[in-house]
């Protein structure tokens, strides 16, 4: 299972980002899991919450938006959604030479956190 | 208060660059990386201990990394043909990561090599997701295994340069039908070519490493569908710049 290092590299970006922003706790990371990017969801959202404790996303979100896979065939330009397993190879004319549209994203899209509170002037500077 | 900053960075972002700083740096010296992927027993370590072997006959020089959660038996297998071999022991983890490789290779890789055999960890699943810095990813299936492995296995078989079958010499024993293989990795790898061995019978022998050696050479190794998309996945940009960070606050703050 694979998911926990990719969990662990979903922390480890977030950080490197949200801390050095003044983070003080991150509430939610979306993130994109295309069809075909090889990553169970249930196995990444269990990862993720350990992945996360004792880090600045302790009790984070994590907001998984699927993608379908989607190809298109260069020669007749057929669409069509690949399906799992994929269809890859163009299901009208036979053609391999296929583009990918979507499908293969694995994509930290945004992150939503709240800032460490100003400095709270003392009684004495008042 | 409460901040929305839009990343939209690849989570395989690090691996991808270390990936690629690996591929430049071995590329500058004239080595090229062949990742073999597949799952427990379908015979890597069988085929590779071949093709080592034939190497240092036709005096090329090769090395190999091999990978597992436990034992050098592997190591020792694949060191009879005589080539520089390490093990690499991923202490459980079911996978190779880029990051993985260089402490291995610092000191121990002979500067002339041409070619570096990785065999990943036997796993379909996880080690396809993880770029070696390889210039030829290898997916291999054995006739035991039944015609719809790529299938069941897209990721690993999609992104493969080329298509391994292995233990060619009991095919007929286990009624593996090889049109029916051949139908179903081009249906999600269209174009690949696909070889089949038997590391027993010699069939197939210097096939890997005559594709290797070419593709080290610089000729045309085949693009999988799956590695068309166009996605930040695979490009240097998405490494954080914390200016931009900065700039997206500034829009996003609420």
């Amino acid at each position: 299972m694979h998911e926990m290092s990719i969990a662990l590299a979903i922390v480890d970006q977030v950080e490197i980002t949200a801390r050095p922003a003044g983070a003080r706790a991150v509430s939610s990371v979306r993130v994109q899991v295309g069809e075909l990017a090889g990553v169970v969801p249930d196995a990444l959202a269990f990862s993720f919450e350990l992945a996360c404790t004792e880090t600045v996303l302790e009790g984070a979100e994590l907001v998984m938006e699927p993608v379908t896979a989607r190809a298109r065939c260069g020669p007749c330009a057929h669409t069509w959604a690949a399906g799992m397993p994929p269809q890859l190879s163009c299901p009208v004319c036979g053609g391999t030479r296929t583009e990918l549209l979507s499908g293969r994203e694995l994509q930290i899209v945004s992150v939503s956190w709240h800032d460490a509170p100003s400095a709270v002037p003392t009684h004495q500077e008042r | 208060m409460c901040r929305v900053v839009d990343l939209q960075q690849a989570v395989l972002a690090k691996n991808d660059a270390c990936a690629r700083a690996l591929r430049e740096d071995l590329a500058a010296r004239g080595t090229a990386v062949v990742n073999l992927l597949s799952s427990p027993g379908s015979g890597k370590t069988a085929l590779l201990e071949r093709e080592l072997t034939l190497a240092r006959h036709r005096g090329v020089p090769v090395a190999a990394l091999t990978a597992d959660l436990a034992t050098e038996n592997d190591a020792r297998r694949l060191a009879r043909s005589g080539v520089p071999v390490k093990q690499v022991l991923t202490d459980g983890l079911c996978h190779l990561e880029a990051g993985m490789l260089g402490g291995h290779l610092d000191g121990w890789l002979p500067p002339d090599t041409r070619l570096l055999f990785i065999e990943n960890v036997g796993n379909l699943v996880c080690p396809a997701s993880y770029d070696l810095g390889e210039t030829l990813r290898v997916a291999l299936a054995s006739v035991t295994e039944g015609e719809d492995k790529p299938l069941k296995y897209p990721t690993a078989f999609g992104l493969a340069h080329l298509v391994v079958v292995t233990k060619s010499d009991i095919a007929e024993a286990v009624g593996f039908d090889e049109a029916a293989f051949r139908a179903n990795v081009e249906r999600i790898n269209p174009g690949v070519e696909i070889v089949c061995t038997s590391a027993r019978r010699g069939e197939g022998d210097g096939a890997l490493l005559d594709r290797a050696l070419a593709a080290r050479d610089g000729a045309p190794v085949h693009t999988p569908v799956m590695a068309r998309q166009h996605h930040p996945h695979h490009e240097p940009a998405s490494v954080v710049d914390p200016a931009s960070v900065t700039d997206s606050l500034a829009k996003s703050g609420s």
